[in-house]
């Protein structure tokens, strides 16, 4: 829908300490201060134009603090798009920024398409006549190549579960459906409260199922999870405690589930780690020789990120080259550890093994080399080819945000169905979460219902 | 070839008098045109040729509507029905409605009557034959044997005799429903002059003789004992009722079906056109839901002053002789006497994408077409029609704005939206939940709706109008009030929230948070804090639904708000679709076929993606930079 407010982050992801959530539209105004709290109590729809306040975002659903933001406020029509902007400053780390954009997407904002700031501009006469065919391109472009890459990127497995989710809400829609078209028929069960409760709950459950395994959800909440690998004595608990010491701040402790080890979780330039196995690292007890390489390969099979570690004063051995092996079909990062003690090692020879992969050097123990490290850490997740990630970044977000308006709406359905609202107004939020399941994977056909009414049920005359 | 002569000169020209042509008919000479409506056979004005039943879930609504317009269909049957029922009770309010069993020649007979009361309308018997264009212009048409009728404004609303052909087992002949004469000219005529055709096809069941029906083995299914009808004017009510009957089908009636299959024009391919799901003959129900041991079969009245009966239930174009063992086959018909058999018949009708919002189709300008021949099917669909095409005929001869309902307006919206819009590949049946606003679309408020509309078209009386200003000016009242004054906690008021089991009240309330309250209805509040003025069941109705869903209809009209903003950013009509470079080649055609009046209709058209649209408000905005540009 044209005109409605948009949302998106719009400074470039994991750069720099503050990054700026950006509202556009007619409800800007009314969503931020919906989620804003000030200390002095003023609302954001009585403050003046082209102001900044201070405050912080709660969760209007649960009354949590979701954020210390300052906040600026400028009205249309002076304003980069002429319609009502408000920017939402916080950290610059990619979970508190998501976060924000979560909660503004969840209060009623869209996240915008690439390039729809420019277009509004444009179609609010900002940008002059000139400027209409490259938009024209632009709009084109974009919206063909965000489209492709949303479609490319959801995977099997989620499109055929949110089909199939879609499929019950549907059955039951039809059902509501068919008794009140057809009233006459007492041979077609009446969808009774019971049953449309629990279809409902039941995908709702799978809904917030979702939330919690979604890519970029898990990510976001969890980390990437990474290992530092390498031989004995090479110095992988002190990089593990350079990378802790720097980001120290944002470490956080999660007690592990399955064994008894402590994950270390760290934030480099915005790049949520997970540092795995770190106990074992911690105790130089060594990961591969305790499991062997064969069992090695296993426990690194969840990793999305290894921190290979060699040391610049020995000679390659044979375990390096086997190390190499083991992850080359993975994303990994070579750190040549030690640079403060003499040269024994090949470097021609690491970089032909690391191919593509980024090779740094290091001295932790004089603190060298770390700066490049974290560089070459949040390039490996910003970067590479950047409009790709940019926008499966996009995808993902939308994702996350429609299944997030899926749940509350289903949530909404669930809440009137329990307070004996009659079921053909329960319906209006059960058809809305079909639909917002359906902006997912791109199937918003109308017809549907009525034609899965005439399959599922013998009416007529 | 006959000699023609010029047989007058008219303001509109109305083809047909059937549901659609009636109510075109009545509007545009009620709003002021010289109306001419001609039609085959004069005995058969407003006939109908299937079930004798007006409204439904929808279709009630829909009569509501016309009726809030000024229409004729509310009035008429309020007069002539031997039924009525309110359907979905025990749902909300949005889905109830109204169904009426008509006396289907009384039908005919009273709205022929009204009909010929009216000054500013001629009625003649007569066949159209062939439309007279003049460069992209209506001039008149020519009959059968050669009168010449002229007029700018012309409405063809020949349901489903464009070459139509009946069909009963392997036997297929050329006719109108019910054995009428079928229009063959007139189709050949449109076909030549332009106009897209599609064959389409419906059924009926056959009718049997109630003196030979063994009611006993049968349910009874009497009318509501409450006074109801369609039409706000209505003050005298029918309560000397009709009942319908009920049976099924038996496991013999499948049997004789599956026997005889090979003799269904439907499956050995006689049968071409598309027939509409909704309204499937029983030879469709047995073998696609093979599993349903029976289906139900109900019995109606097809008037008071006739033994003839409806059998609903049992469409068919099996041969006749197998139509009999098939009524032998359901308990309470074993020895019923048919009295005629079903058929199915096929027709031409016009795609009606080549239509705009006001029915007037795109090629020749003046010329509009309504009803069954723009691919829907039922009375109520053609009625709505009829009406708003007889009111854009007349308001274009008269120089008055043209009459757009949106789909937030009416179902009526609705149903030309997806028309024009999306056009239809079968016939198209208004259902509750083609209507995306359809707690907005109720029956109880069809006039709050739509009688500014109808009173501004000049079909609403002055006194009707008043009236209905009054109404809506003591519900407002009556609202403002309850949200105002404070129910207080004391004995009385405990009482009765305790008598309809409620919680009993802490503090002081509003009257309307306590009205919200499932339990409690708006006596029960008046009760509490009696109003000064007494409000009719009507207004406590409104009220009552108003507040107490309340926040589901708020949510709706933000809805209606967001689209009513793209419904304002109008697409010029000169717009050159292919001097835009960007747009894809599939919405390209489908936008230069349909030719959309807003951005918001262009984006409900299928294969017009997100993306074209954006692309179009570019190119529209910079038209209009251009402009001020230039000046
Ligand atoms: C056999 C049958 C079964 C049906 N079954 C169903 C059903 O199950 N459910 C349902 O909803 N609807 C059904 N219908 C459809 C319903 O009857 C129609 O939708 C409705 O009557 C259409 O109204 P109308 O005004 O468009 O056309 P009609 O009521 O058909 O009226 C057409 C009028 O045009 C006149 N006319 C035609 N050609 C000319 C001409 N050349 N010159 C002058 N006058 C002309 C005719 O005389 C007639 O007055 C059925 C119709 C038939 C025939
Ligand atoms: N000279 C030098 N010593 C280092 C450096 N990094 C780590 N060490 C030392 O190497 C030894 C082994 O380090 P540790 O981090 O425990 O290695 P691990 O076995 O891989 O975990 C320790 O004595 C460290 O102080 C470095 O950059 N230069
Ligand atoms: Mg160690």
């Amino acid at each position: 829908m044209e005109f409605d407010t948009i949302a998106a982050i719009s400074t470039p992801m994991g750069e720099g300490a503050i990054a700026i959530v950006r509202l556009s539209g007619d409800e800007a105004v009314e969503i931020a201060d919906k989620l804003f709290k000030s200390p002095n109590g003023k609302h954001l729809t009585e403050v003046p134009s082209h102001t900044i306040h201070y405050g912080h975002l709660i969760d209007p659903k649960t009354g949590e603090v979701v954020e210390e933001v300052m906040l600026s406020l400028m009205r249309g029509p002076k304003t980069f798009t002429r319609e009502d902007v408000v920017e939402i400053n916080c950290h610059g780390g990619i979970i508190s920024v998501n976060r924000v954009l979560q909660l503004v997407l969840r209060s009623g904002a869209r996240l915008a398409e690439p390039g729809e700031f420019t277009k509004r501009a444009f179609l609010n006469g900002r940008i002059d006549l000139s400027q209409a065919e490259a938009v024209m391109d632009l709009i084109r472009a974009k919206t063909d190549r965000a489209m492709n890459v949303a479609l490319g990127q959801m995977d099997g497995k989620l499109s055929r579960l949110i089909a199939s989710l879609r499929q019950a809400l549907l059955e039951t829609l039809a059902q509501v459906e068919v008794n009140i078209d057809y009233p006459e028929y007492d041979d077609v069960e009446e969808m009774t409260i019971p049953v449309l409760l629990e279809k409902c709950s039941w995908v709702r459950e799978e809904i917030i199922q979702l939330l919690q395994t979604s890519s970029q959800g898990k990510i976001l909440r969890e980390g990437l999870s990474t290992v530092i690998l390498g031989r004995p004595n090479v110095g992988k608990s002190s990089l593990l405690n350079s990378l802790v010491q720097e980001n120290k701040a944002i470490v956080t402790e999660i007690a592990g589930t399955t064994r008894d080890i402590i994950e270390e979780y760290v934030n480099v330039r915005g790049v949520p780690l997970r540092l795995v196995d770190t106990a074992g690292i911690r105790e130089t007890e060594d990961i591969v020789e305790r499991i062997g390489v064969e069992r090695s390969r296993e426990a690194l099979k969840g990793a999305d990120l290894i921190l290979l570690v060699l040391n610049y004063g020995e000679e390659l051995s044979i375990e390096d080259e086997r190390l190499f092996e083991t992850i080359q079909a993975m994303d990994y990062i070579v750190v040549v550890n030690k640079t403060d003690i003499e040269r024994k090692i090949d470097l021609n020879r690491v970089h032909e093994l690391a191919g593509k992969h980024r090779v740094v050097t290091t001295s932790l123990l004089k603190e060298e080399g770390i700066i490049e490290l974290e560089e070459a850490i949040a390039a490996l997740f910003f970067e590479g080819q950047i409009e790709a990630n940019d926008l499966t970044y996009v995808s993902n977000a939308r994702h996350i945000a429609l299944l997030h308006q899926a749940q509350d709406t289903i949530e909404e359905a669930l809440m009137a169905a329990e307070s004996g609202v009659p079921v053909d107004m329960i319906q209006i939020d059960v058809t809305r979460t079909w639909e917002i399941l359906g902006e997912i994977i791109g199937d918003t056909v109308q017809e549907s219902l009525i034609n899965q009414l005439f399959s599922q049920f013998c009416l007529g005359k | 070839m006959p000699t023609n002569y010029e047989a007058g000169t008219f303001d509109v020209i109305v083809v047909g008098a059937g549901h659609a042509g009636v109510e075109a008919a009545y509007a545009a000479a009620r709003m002021g045109a010289k109306t001419l409506m001609l039609t085959i056979n004069l005995d058969m004005i407003a006939f109908m040729p299937c079930n004798p039943s007006v409204g439904g879930p929808a279709k009630g609504i829909v009569v509501r509507e016309i009726d809030a317009l000024g229409g004729l269909m509310g009035k008429v049957i309020d007069k002539t029905h031997i039924q009525m029922r309110m359907l979905n009770t025990g749902k909300g309010p949005a889905v109830r409605a109204l169904r009426a069993q008509a006396d289907k020649f009384q039908y005919q007979h009273e709205m022929k009557r009204v009909l010929e009361e009216e000054p500013n309308l001629q009625i003649h018997q007569a066949m159209v034959d062939e439309l007279i264009i003049e460069e992209g212009e209506i001039k008149g048409i020519i009959t059968q044997i050669g009168a010449i009728y002229r007029a700018a404004a012309v409405i063809i609303t020949s349901g489903t005799f464009l070459r139509g052909e009946i069909i009963i087992g392997n036997l297929k002949y050329s006719s109108g429903p019910n054995n009428q004469q079928p229009s063959i000219k007139l189709a050949d005529n449109l076909k030549e002059l332009g106009l897209d055709l599609i064959r389409f096809k419906t059924g009926t069941p056959p009718r049997v003789n109630n003196r030979t029906i063994d009611y006993s083995k049968t349910e009874i299914q009497p009318g509501d004992d409450v006074p109801r009808a369609f039409s706000y004017e209505t003050t005298e009510y029918i309560m000397d009722q009709l009942p319908c009957w009920l049976t099924y089908t038996s496991e013999q009636t499948h049997k004789v079906i599956e026997d005889n299959l090979h003799l269904s024009p439907m499956f050995s391919g006689m049968i071409k056109g598309t027939g509409p799901r909704y309204c499937p003959s029983i030879e469709d129900k047995v073998t696609r839901f093979s599993d349903k041991p029976r289906h139900q079969i109900f019995l109606e009245p097809e008037g008071r002053n006739t033994r003839e009966v409806y059998v609903q239930g049992l469409s068919t174009s099996l041969p006749e002789h197998v139509q009999k063992q098939l009524i032998a086959s359901v308990p309470g018909l074993e020895n019923a006497e048919m009295m005629r058999a079903g058929y199915a018949i096929e027709y031409d009708s016009v795609v009606p994408t080549q239509l705009w919002p006001t029915l007037e189709t795109k090629k020749i300008s003046g010329l509009y077409t309504a009803g069954q021949i723009n691919g829907t099917s039922g009375y109520e669909e053609a009625a709505g029609q009829g009406l708003l095409a007889g009111m854009n005929a007349a308001a274009k001869i008269l120089g008055r704005e043209e009459i757009i309902l949106s789909r937030s307006d009416a179902y009526m919206g609705v149903l030309i939206d997806d028309l024009v819009t999306k056009g239809t590949n079968e016939p198209y049946r208004l259902l509750t939940s083609r209507a995306e606003y359809r707690l907005l679309l109720r029956h109880d408020n069809a006039d709050l709706r739509l009688t500014e509309t109808g009173y501004k078209a000049g079909l609403i009386s002055e006194e009707r109008h008043a009236k209905f200003q009054l109404k809506k000016q003591r519900i407002e009242e009556e609202l403002a009030r309850l949200r105002e004054v404070i129910i207080k906690p004391n004995e009385t008021t405990q009482a009765v929230i305790r008598s309809v089991g409620g919680a009993e009240l802490k503090d002081g309330i509003r009257g309307a948070d306590l009205l919200k309250r499932t339990e409690m209805h708006y006596e029960h509040i008046a009760s509490l804090i009696p109003s000064d003025v007494v409000l009719s069941e009507d207004e406590q109705e409104q009220i009552e639904i108003q507040l107490k869903y309340e926040g589901y209809i708020q949510k709706a009209m933000q809805q209606v708000e967001k689209m009513k903003k793209l419904e304002n950013k109008k697409i010029p009509e000169n717009i050159d679709y292919d001097a835009i470079s960007g747009i894809a080649t599939e919405a390209r055609m489908k936008l230069k076929d349909v030719r959309p009046l807003s951005i918001a209709q262009a984006s409900r058209i299928a294969g017009v993606n997100p993306a074209d649209i954006s692309i179009l408000l570019v190119y529209i905005e910079q038209g209009k930079i251009a402009r001020i540009n230039m000046n």
